[in-house]
């Protein structure tokens, strides 16, 4: 490969990394600094620095099998659930390490929640889907739970269309509402920040659109983390995006810049197209 | 190489040779319906002869006495009485007994294995439940007579030498294993998808397990257990052994009592003589024990089916 021809305002990866964006200002949910994933002996992640801004959507792009999912599961530690998993460096979930210790991760995970590339709605009710996460921790009375899921499944722009079935099983409705379901089933337990695994990737034009107008909505109250693998995606959705090639970050930048000024090469070239 | 359109005509040669081979085509659904047809047949012609004989059985006892009288005497030369409850109650307290071990140890495990047992945990496991499985019943038996009975008897004094404790127990650890890899397939055919959703919701592994896992397989978990009854049911060894053939009416378990299969045995390894009052009796026991458990595979069946999750 070609070393890109620097550009003049071109500044050296690290430190472009390492500071979060000077013009936006915003606090940080998130902070990665220098972790280190590996699958047994695969290297999955290698010293990735990445910062993830407050009410913003960040986007994580890449080819196939670079780390962008595995990135993802780290930062609400779902990641350890592969027996071989060793992990080095530190996530900064709002200035605390989630790997410390005395950090719990399911406190981690009711704050950071998670919607997967395909459906995945408990085999119950709409309400129940919804009322789940809820109840777990705690919370019985039912008017409070009929107030928290219909507000949710309004939040997910799904309430319209499934007012009158909620004691339906949620497999009865299509692809695309599924999706919706499983955003309102993760913002009944009102997240800090989504995490979402190409959301999108199993749905149909129609119900792409939604999800993606939803998303659009949804980061005035929550910070976004979504790894796509569709380009104009990224480039519509999100504030923010980072490019993932064999476990690294090459790039990280304003979604604009990005898309209309990567500094590397290889950024360059997989957004137009020419691998991956 | 491959020329353009050489596949296609290997296809159609290979289509030209086996049309004339038809003839098996046509044999083997033959063939194969013929050895589905004879079991069915064995099944219909075992079913015809306990049905013909236990009516023969009401001609000389009657209903109201076989099923509502408690006394079971049938060798008596005064007076015989054939009550089929001892019996009834007999394989009942024994079932019964053996499920208390067989659903709580074999759940746990199925649990165990399908949600916290590490890989390598479950390799070594599960082949030692399966060899749990392939003991003879016969050794079950001797097993309960002849080491849990006397142990046992250290602890309770008023144990019978044969009693429905013992052999019940022991029944129960006989069963573990089914109820446990039946479970264990339930539990671990519900979807990944679905534990990674509740744990990512920050579900506990036990709150994932208990609200999440075990309410979508529940179907067939208690399918489990009525198959684990249904073999408890139709068990015979082991309460030929350790049971005894006092024909109690009794719930005291300490005692000696007699399931419907133990007598079957003990009226078949005697001599009746055909056609006699205690010979077609055979038949009414049997007859009652195969509506027993084909109910309990009946029921099995439909749970599985009724309360089948959809994912
Ligand atoms: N459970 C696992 N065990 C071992 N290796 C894994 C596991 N999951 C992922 N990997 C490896 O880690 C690397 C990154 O995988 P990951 O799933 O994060 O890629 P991805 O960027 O999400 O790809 P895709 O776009 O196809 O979803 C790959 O090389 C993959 O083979
Ligand atoms: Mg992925």
């Amino acid at each position: 490969m070609t070393p890109a021809t620097p550009k003049p305002e071109t500044i050296t990866r690290k430190q472009s990394i390492i500071q979060p964006e000077p013009d936006t200002g915003k606090p940080l949910v998130f902070n990665t600094k220098g972790l280190n994933l590996y699958y047994g002996k695969t290297h999955a992640l290698k010293d990735i620095h990445l910062p993830i801004a407050e009410n913003e959507v960040t986007a994580i792009i890449g080819p196939s099998g670079c780390g962008k999912s595995t990135y993802l599961k780290a930062l609400n530690r779902m990641v350890e659930m592969v027996e071989s998993v060793k992990i080095t460096g530190e996530v900064l979930y709002r200035d605390s390490n989630i790997f410390d210790r005395s950090f719990k991760v399911e406190e981690l995970r009711t704050r950071v929640g998670m919607v997967f590339q395909k459906p995945n709605p408990f085999p119950k009710t709409i309400f129940d889907n919804v009322a789940y996460g809820p109840r777990i921790h705690g919370i019985r009375d039912k008017k409070t739970l009929k107030q928290i899921v219909e507000k949710s499944l309004r939040g997910a722009a799904i309430w319209d269309e499934v007012k009158d079935r909620l004691d339906e099983n949620a497999y009865s409705l299509s692809g695309g509402q599924q999706q919706r379901i499983c955003i309102a089933r993760c913002l009944a337990i009102e997240p800090d920040v989504i995490l979402m695994d190409e959301p999108t990737s199993a749905l149909d034009p129609k119900s792409t659109m939604k999800v993606e107008e939803l998303v659009q909505d949804l980061k005035e109250k929550y910070s976004i983390v979504i790894v796509t693998h569709n380009m104009q995606q990224a480039a519509r959705i999100s504030d923010k995006t980072a490019f993932f090639l064999n476990g690294e970050v090459v790039e990280y930048d304003a979604t604009d810049t990005i898309f209309s000024n990567p500094s590397d090469k290889r950024t360059e070239d997989y957004i137009s197209g020419r691998f991956g | 190489m491959l020329k353009a359109g050489s596949v296609k005509e290997m296809i159609q040669q290979k289509k030209k040779a086996t049309s004339s081979t038809s003839v098996i085509e046509k044999a083997v659904p033959v063939l194969l319906f013929t050895a589905a047809f004879i079991s069915v047949l064995t099944t219909i012609g075992i079913v015809f002869t306990l049905i013909i004989e236990t009516i023969l059985f009401f001609r000389q006892v009657s209903i109201a006495e076989f099923f509502s009288g408690t006394v079971l005497r049938p060798l008596s030369r005064v007076e015989p009485q054939y009550s089929i409850l001892p019996l009834i109650m007999g394989t009942m307290m024994t079932t019964i007994i053996a499920m208390l071990v067989a659903i709580p140890v074999g759940l746990t495990t199925a649990v165990y294995l399908s949600e916290y047992a590490s890989t390598g945990a479950r390799k070594v496991l599960k082949p030692m439940i399966e060899v749990l499985a392939g003991i003879p019943t016969i050794v079950y038996g001797f097993f309960a007579f002849t080491f849990v009975t006397p142990v046992l008897r250290e602890v309770i004094p008023g144990l019978a030498s044969t009693n429905a404790l013992s052999p019940g127990l022991v029944m129960g650890i006989m069963i573990i294993p089914m109820v446990a890899s039946l479970s264990e397939d339930a539990m671990s055919s519900v979807p990944n998808a679905m534990r990674e959703g509740a744990l990512a919701m920050g579900c506990t592994k036990f709150e994932v397990t208990f609200r999440v896992v075990i309410p979508a397989a529940i179907s067939g978990i208690i399918a489990s257990f009525v198959l684990g009854i249904s073999r408890a049911i139709g068990e015979t060894m082991i309460v030929t052994i350790a049971s005894g053939s006092t024909k109690n009416f009794t719930f005291d378990v300490t005692q000696s009592m007699q399931t419907m299969t133990a007598y079957i045995v003990e009226v078949t390894s005697g001599d009746a003589a055909a056609g006699t009052t205690i010979y077609y009796s055979l038949y009414a026991v049997a007859m009652t024990l195969f509506v027993f458990t084909l109910t309990m595979n009946m029921l099995a069946r439909y749970i599985s089916r009724r309360f089948r999750e959809v994912y």
